[in-house]
């Protein structure tokens, strides 16, 4: 998986609660430690991230691009500053401040439907140019995209093309193009989805598969399977367990627990295998399927512990 | 102790929220069985059921309309549908929903047809981000309307997007305010004059920003639009005063994961201050931690294993790890209880079989509708 490293652009899929987060401040740890300097960019001022990395506690300000240090940088996007940057960015000063009085404007944007999803990419998009607009900014050699829930997810990714095709002209439709381009763009995108080892995951994983090739032609790069139990119980093992259950002789209640957790991993790590296998399955040869390991002490992310991850997944 | 039977009593509507991945909608679909059982005339709406628990259901194809469940499926599986109770299920399809509500708002089918077929609406309708919630609002007020049913449940699409759920009628109200189209479709004379000055400068910038076309389009669109304004408008008021009623509920549904948890509340702080009614909170997938937490030693588990030691090692430590999970469970039960105001939550433990057959939904109804001594007695006898 280093060569998803290469491209300016890293997105990272998957529904909610799969560790996509997780996964995407993993890899921006592995890039950055390569000397990549990297900035992981999240949607929604949900700063999981940074929270991860930095401890840094309470609110964050939104679209400001922090330094964490080590060649790692963070921010998190919404739409309105999206809107705003643009707006300055597009028109002279005393329109973008009258634009941003108008409420007519306001209720546009906001009833115009995938104009805030454009908004959002387009600033990755900036984020990823090598001549960078925004006033005083530092190209980057890596974006790593931490994509919203799978559903809103595509909706991202495919805004801009569409945005292209309805507005055929103008500054949207151009810009829209743009963007589009990249992200259909197998040298310039990677896309890297994220599922746990359980059904509803995998089942999503491969519909926002055939969703980004029919809707934008790309692919995934890769795909992460997370929080994956090992098989540690042995077929013959696994029976013994049974058997002391089934039996209950003269056992004690701490005993009884203990067969009982021993029984319920057996189920969990085989209901795992199957599910990773399916999403191979389901993928083909072509997509590398990279497992992580269940973490059970867990509690929120250590930045030592990204990295381990980070180097698990691109090793 | 309050359970869910006494939460929900006198609901029309139950809303399912929260983070995704944390069992919504089998939460859902086992509330609305529950419900049906005790003779309700219930019908559950559901986003994105897993695959196998819309076949439990059958409600495999997508259909706009909800669908009676057959009362045979539970035989043999320990629910009966109780006398005069009634299981229906749909699963939303947001782009056909939305198409249907254009048709029974279009004052006529021309005004129908310029909408449906409009560029802008066709391109943009099935992949806003915001249709899925707002069509989910638009049908709960309809099927609320019908009469049909006793109880609606209704599972929502993930957290964040519930937010924009509680929001869609505003929103649409708030665009739909009907001057600001006005405006938009009639920069000039009288309108220009009530904005003032300003009003030439955005179409201008709006057309140097978005292009002609798409302006063309957009005014098209709007103007096809303004014949079911007044539709919308009386829809998105009913919607959210039905939201807002007090035979609505919130029910929030998390697991004890972290994320999961800080959705539950931040969304509860979002009831809060929407003043939506919220009728407490369902964790799933829960290690209970046992009371007593004497150690247990590998000679012990040996001697329940036939004497195998190396086993017994593996099986101890297997406890260990589910005794982490537990105390981390127990940890993240103490802050929802606190941040969320539910001192005596709905705890479903974490069930390693198969959840998505009917067998599944049994289960978890099971513990969802456990009341007084026995809510107790399910957790001691799942806790680690």
């Amino acid at each position: 998986m280093q060569a998803l490293l290469d491209k300016p652009l890293l997105v990272v899929t998957g529904k909610g609660g799969v560790g996509k987060s997780t996964v995407a401040a993993a890899l921006g740890m592995a890039a950055a430690a390569r000397g990549r300097r990297t900035i992981v960019a999240e949607v929604a001022a949900r700063d999981d991230i940074s929270r991860a990395l930095a401890g840094a506690e309470g609110a964050v300000p939104t679209f400001v691009e922090r330094d964490l240090g080590e060649g790692l940088h963070h921010i998190s996007i919404d739409p309105e500053s999206a809107l705003e940057e643009y707006v300055k960015d597009q028109l002279p000063r005393g329109v973008s401040d009258l634009l941003a009085s108008s409420r007519l404007f306001a209720y546009l944007v906001a009833a115009t439907p995938g104009l805030r999803e454009l908004l959002t990419v387009g600033k990755v998009w900036e984020l990823a140019q090598p001549d960078r607009r925004t006033p005083g900014a530092h190209p980057y050699d890596l974006v790593i995209l931490d994509a919203p829930a799978t559903g809103h997810g595509v909706a991202v990714l495919t805004a801009p093309g569409t945005f292209a095709t309805a507005a055929r002209m103008g500054p949207v439709a151009r810009q829209g193009g743009k963007i589009h381009q990249m992200l259909a763009d197998p040298e310039q995108t990677a896309i890297v989805a994220v599922a746990t080892a359980e059904e509803m995951p995998v089942n999503e994983t491969l519909t926002l598969r055939a969703a980004l090739r029919d809707e934008l032609g790309q692919d995934f790069a890769a795909a992460v399977v997370n929080g994956v139990l090992p098989a540690r119980f042995r077929g013959a093992e696994a029976a013994a367990l049974e058997t002391a259950a089934a039996s209950r002789s003269g056992v004690g209640v701490g005993g009884a627990r203990a067969v009982r957790a021993a029984r319920a991993e057996v189920a969990r790590a085989k209901a795992h295998r199957a599910q990773v296998a399916r999403l191979r399955r389901g993928l083909g040869r072509g997509i590398e399927v990279r497992t992580l390991p269940y973490l059970f002490e867990h509690d929120g992310l250590a930045a030592d512990e990204l990295a381990r991850l980070g180097e698990e997944l691109v090793r | 102790m309050s359970d869910l039977v006494e939460r929900l009593a006198g609901k029309r509507v139950v809303v399912c929220a929260g983070s995704g991945g944390v069992g919504k909608t089998t939460t859902s679909a086992a509330i609305a069985m529950g419900l049906a059982a005790r003779g309700e005339r219930v019908c559950v709406v559901t986003i994105d059921p897993a695959r196998r628990l819309a076949d439990a259901l059958g409600i495999e194809q997508l259909g706009s309309e909800p669908r009676r469940v057959d009362d045979e499926r539970f035989a043999g599986h320990g629910i009966v549908i109780g006398e005069g109770g009634e299981l229906w299920a749909m699963m939303l399809d947001p782009k056909r929903t939305f198409d249907e509500l254009i048709a029974k708002l279009a004052p006529d089918d021309k005004a129908r047809d310029d909408i449906l077929d409009n560029r802008i609406y066709r391109e943009l309708s099935s992949a806003v981000a915001g249709s899925q919630e707002f069509t989910a609002v638009a049908k709960l007020y309809d099927l609320d309307r019908s009469g049909q049913f006793d109880v609606i449940v209704l599972d929502t699409p993930p957290s964040r997007n519930a937010l924009d759920f509680l929001d869609a009628p505003d929103r649409l109200t708030g665009f739909l305010e009907g001057r600001a189209l006005r405006l938009f479709l009639a920069p000039s004379g009288l309108a220009a004059k009530v904005v003032g000055r300003g009003t030439g400068v955005v179409f201008g910038v709006l057309r140097r920003v978005t292009g002609v076309d798409l302006m063309d389009d957009l005014s098209v669109f709007f103007g096809a639009l303004s014949g079911v304004l007044d539709g919308f408008r009386e829809r998105a008021a009913g919607v959210k005063a039905l939201l807002a009623d007090d035979a609505t509920t919130f029910l929030i549904v998390t697991s004890p994961e972290r994320e999961p948890v800080e959705e539950a509340i931040f969304f509860r702080g979002k009831l809060r201050e929407a003043a939506m009614p919220f009728g407490g909170l369902v964790v799933n997938r829960l290690h209970p931690l046992a009371a007593d937490d004497h150690d247990v030693s590998a000679e012990d588990v040996a001697a329940e294993l036939g004497g195998d030691a190396a086993l017994a090692r593996k099986v101890v430590r297997t406890l260990d790890e589910f005794r982490v999970l537990a105390r981390r469970d127990a940890g993240a039960l103490v802050r929802l209880k606190r941040e969320v105001g539910d001192d005596d939550p709905i705890v479903v433990p974490h069930l390693d079989g198969d959840v998505h057959d009917v067998d599944g939904l049994v289960l978890v109804h099971r513990h969802l509708f456990a009341a007084g001594a026995e809510r107790e007695e399910l957790l001691s006898e799942a806790a680690f």
